[in-house]
């Protein structure tokens, strides 16, 4: 079991960012707790491709020996552009929510007016 | 503290981190890959057919490009999306 | 938002073409070496960023409008289009490397096996490194400059 340690902390990373999208008020920190989630999706995605003692998949100056599995880096990049997109609108609707409403609570916008 | 709302992100907290430390426990060891034949045919054969000495690269822009055209239209969409909400309309 | 100090200024201004230059080679040794598109635009743009940092958002809006920077993303994303097209019309499949094997621009295969190659080779693949590096480079900048200047317009509440 101790030779588990990247995916346990990939279960670490997923758990805290779940732990401020759940149980935090403020807009900031549950955007903050997306980008942590996502952070740990895309280092499972890495770490599921590796051999023992092998290297980079690429044969310019390689070394030799049997190399790692090139298609999970080539998905993982594509998760990384995808993330990077969600969090500029995420923080474009933050921004313009807070011109609206005057604060950022979460449990005080929202409301149909009375 | 004791509301309804509170109970409840409690127990689906609790039950999502048993999960998921339960799966990680179980999961096979780090190094050795189930299945990798696909993977194998294409290191062997990446600097014939492409003529690329880089097989991610191969990857990303021949043997799987239909992929980097759906994340190319991602990006697109991202720009006109956070253009569109800081318009100022014009009296 | 206002620029920062004359040494600052001075400073960025001198560092950038490094970044610029380190930032292209990342992009056009991208079927040879560790990188590509992706990661050699993502350099450029922090290059961008410090720029845009140092001499506030105020003056870098008066010299360069996003409407122009929008027609140059548009380019790539035609381009990229087009050598898949293209690959429709040498070969009857889609996103087909027909620049391979032929002798007009980039067609030698390297040797089997660990060595070095030169930039000659790779296809179609290189041109397609370029339009995707151009869309990101242009795309990451105009969501900073866009975030950047709006939020240093002082309104009351719509």
């Amino acid at each position: 079991m101790i030779f588990n340690i990247p995916f346990i902390a990939v279960v670490a990373l997923i758990l805290i960012g779940l732990y401020a999208v759940v149980f935090k008020r403020n807009l900031i920190k549950m955007v903050i707790g997306i980008t942590l989630i996502e952070s740990g999706v895309n280092l499972f995605l890495i770490t599921l491709g590796y051999r023992e003692g092998s290297v980079a998949p690429i044969y310019t100056s390689s070394p030799g020996g049997i190399m790692s599995l090139p298609v999970p880096q080539a998905l993982t990049l594509t998760s990384i552009v995808i993330g990077v997109a969600v969090l500029a609108l995420m923080l474009s609707l933050v921004v313009h929510i807070y011109r609206h409403y005057g604060t950022l609570d979460a449990r005080k916008i929202g409301r149909v007016e009375e | 503290m004791m509301s309804k709302r509170n109970i409840a992100a409690i127990v689906f907290f609790t039950i999502v981190a048993v999960f998921l430390v339960f799966s990680a426990l179980k999961i096979h060891s780090f190094g050795v890959p189930d299945h990798a034949e696909m993977d194998d045919e294409i290191i062997a054969n990446a600097q014939q057919e492409t003529g690329a000495n880089n097989a991610v690269t191969s990857v990303v822009f021949d043997y799987r490009g239909f992929d980097t055209l759906g994340e190319a239209t991602i990006l697109f969409t991202a720009v006109a999306g956070v253009i569109l909400v800081f318009r100022r309309l014009k009296k | 938002m206002n620029g920062m100090s004359k040494i600052v200024k001075t400073i960025s201004s001198i560092i950038f073409p490094f970044i610029l230059i380190y930032g292209l080679y990342v992009i056009a040794h991208g079927h040879l070496t560790p990188g590509g598109g992706f990661q050699g635009g993502a350099v450029v743009t922090s290059g961008l960023a410090m720029i845009l940092v140092a001499y506030g958002s105020v003056w870098t809006m008066g010299k360069i409008k996003e409407k122009n920077l929008s027609l140059f993303e548009s380019l790539g994303a035609i381009c990229f289009i087009l050598l898949a097209f293209l690959g429709l019309g040498f070969g009857a499949v889609f996103f087909n490397n027909f620049l391979v094997g032929s002798d007009f621009l980039f067609g030698t295969i390297p040797a089997t096996g660990s060595g070095l190659a030169d930039i000659n080779t790779g296809g179609v693949l290189p041109l397609m490194n370029f339009a995707v590096g151009l869309k990101v480079i242009v795309g990451l900048f105009v969501i900073v400059l866009v975030m950047a200047y709006a939020s240093s317009i002082k309104e009351g509440k719509q």
